[in-house]
């Protein structure tokens, strides 16, 4: 192992360390924000595969964190499903969801994919709430405890709920650390640079592309279902356009392109307005003059600003 | 010697323009082969429809024996072409290594081969000690030969250098001069040159297009003594 491999993983492992302490000691307040936090910045890295990693900007992942979410909180309504095979539901769900729409978008570039992904995201929250005799529509149902126990385990007690956001997060922060060390997530990088060199190297750009919005889809989708069942409810807001562009802003505002962005932009985000909300009830206000400062001040978002100052090589 | 590559009646139509017309066009395995001819001639064009990134309106191309008109480019580079771009286009973001391993994994795949083959493409090209450098602080000179040792790193059997000389020093050609010239007998290569003494250096033979259309073919001594391919460079008549 080379030692900017050993210096990673000791950030990155560090991060999770710190996360799984941090449930010992942080008053009950911020112990709940950080449990939500963990499964938005879950779909945040999702998100992040595909525009950080892969340079394609869909405008419509809600379409993905919503098929988990309503993959999972279907089943466990009306299918009288248990937790474990829901939540397996919600992210083969969001898999199929990815791979169709995949096949589709990927037939345009730039201002078009987003226009597209765009569309079909409003198709499927349009769909959630056309099917509102199954769905609640925009006014969703509710997971009672009972229907929240996974393997004996009460998800909707907070200590388990963070232990559970905490497993998520973990998960798809190492299996993005190691996609993108991968040999398939370099192709994927050299293809957000040029991907018509990409391709006279040899490789399936247009394969890569879809591998890479079917893992993206899935893993936010995971978030989606994770989600619904930790915090008991699934409503349509998850599937509107506001949850389209949330993992965008997160992503930017952390850094897109690295591993550790979509925590930090989420954490950031969250915190910067929930403190600015304690403040004054102009709160998006303050929210917002801090955007435009960072987006000045530190373009290539905060985990950005310190690769480009301190370490060239993080991924 | 056989051919490695063959076009017959290769055409392209851009709408009303005519950029390559009918092409016959004979590459032989183990040959340094030259294409030549003014601004607009159809060369770029050409080499285009050769390795795939630009569709052919009429005709056909052959490679080893194999016909690969509708075959894309990326399945054309995995048979053993490689094709090394005209405007500098590395990966300006990524690591100088890190260009040239995507370049041999896109061809090796992924495996304990690539270190080996990326140290070799850098020593060929003299970017040996600018491995950890990010491509894009290269200067210009350098990048193109960060270029060609991604295409070396190809190992191709068939080289594709569109104006590979383009922007470099006197010095920096001569390496190039050299480096092609260490490649005869391993690999075939086509080279799109405007440097007229790189080509007469490193030539076996010359191809000139002139107007979409082949105007001569030869040694370079042929080509340097034909009368039309004179006047189509120097407008003499």
């Amino acid at each position: 192992m080379s030692r900017e491999t050993a210096r990673i993983l000791a950030l990155h492992g560090g991060l999770l360390v710190l996360l799984f302490t941090a449930q010992f000691v942080l008053p009950a307040y911020h112990h709940g924000n950080l449990a939500r936090i963990m499964v938005l910045a879950s779909y945040a890295i999702g998100y992040n595969i595909l525009f950080g990693y892969t340079g394609l900007l869909s405008l419509g992942h809600a379409l993905f964190f919503a098929a988990g979410m309503y993959g999972m909180g279907l089943g466990i309504q009306h299918g009288g499903w248990s937790p474990a095979p829901a939540l397996l539901a919600g992210i083969v769900a969001g898999a199929v969801v990815a791979g169709a729409l995949a096949l589709l978008a990927l037939r345009t570039t730039g201002v078009a994919f987003m226009i597209v992904t765009l569309m079909f995201a409003q198709a499927g929250y349009l769909t959630i709430l056309y099917f509102g005799e199954y769905t609640r529509g925009d006014e969703g149902f509710v997971l009672q405890t009972a229907q929240r126990m996974l393997w004996g385990i009460d998800l909707s007690d907070p200590t388990n709920r963070y232990f559970a956001a905490f497993i998520l997060f973990a998960l798809c922060l190492c299996l993005s650390l190691w996609l993108v060390r991968a040999p398939f997530g370099r192709v994927l990088v050299a293809i957000r640079e040029n991907e018509d060199r990409v391709q006279m190297l040899g490789y399936d750009t247009h394969a890569h592309k879809l591998g890479a919005m079917v893992i993206s889809g899935t893993i936010s989708a995971a978030a989606g279902a994770t989600y619904g069942l930790l915090f008991g409810y699934v409503g349509a807001s998850f599937g509107g356009v506001q949850f389209s562009i949330f993992p965008l802003l997160w992503v930017l505002l952390g850094g897109a392109g690295t591993v550790l962005g979509p925590f930090i932009g989420a954490l950031f985000m969250f915190y910067l307005i929930d403190l600015s909300s304690g403040l004054t009830t102009a709160y998006m206000l303050i929210a917002g003059v801090v955007l435009v400062a960072l987006t000045l001040f530190a373009p290539q978002g905060l985990v950005g600003e310190l690769r480009r100052r301190f370490w060239t090589g993080l991924p | 010697m056989s051919a490695l590559l063959s076009t017959r009646s290769l055409t392209k139509r851009f709408d009303g323009l005519l950029a390559v017309s009918e092409v016959d066009f004979d590459l032989m395995a183990g040959d340094v082969h030259a294409l030549i001819g003014p601004n607009g001639a159809g060369k770029t064009t050409l080499v285009g429809m050769i390795c795939g990134r630009i569709a052919p309106t009429a005709g056909s191309v052959t490679f080893d024996g194999r016909d690969i008109t509708a075959l894309p480019a990326h399945k054309r580079i995995g048979l053993g072409m490689a094709y090394t771009f005209q405007i500098t286009s590395v990966f300006a973001g990524l690591l100088v290594r890190e260009n040239v391993a995507l370049a041999a994994r896109g061809r090796l795949g992924p495996g304990e081969q690539v270190g080996p083959a990326v140290r070799a493409a850098l020593d060929k090209v003299g970017l040996a000690d600018r491995a950890k450098e990010v491509a894009g602080n290269l200067s210009y000179g350098h990048q193109r030969l960060l270029e060609i040792a991604m295409g070396l790193a190809q190992s191709p059997r068939l080289l594709i250098l569109d104006e590979p000389t383009q922007g470099l020093s006197e010095g920096e050609i001569a390496r190039f001069t050299t480096l092609i010239e260490g490649l005869r007998g391993q690999t075939t290569v086509l080279l799109i040159e405007h440097n007229m003494r790189v080509v007469w250096d490193v030539a076996d033979r010359v191809t000139v297009l002139n107007f979409g259309e082949v105007l001569a073919e030869g040694t370079p001594e042929e080509i340097h003594e034909n009368r039309a391919v004179q006047a189509a460079y120097l407008g003499a008549g």
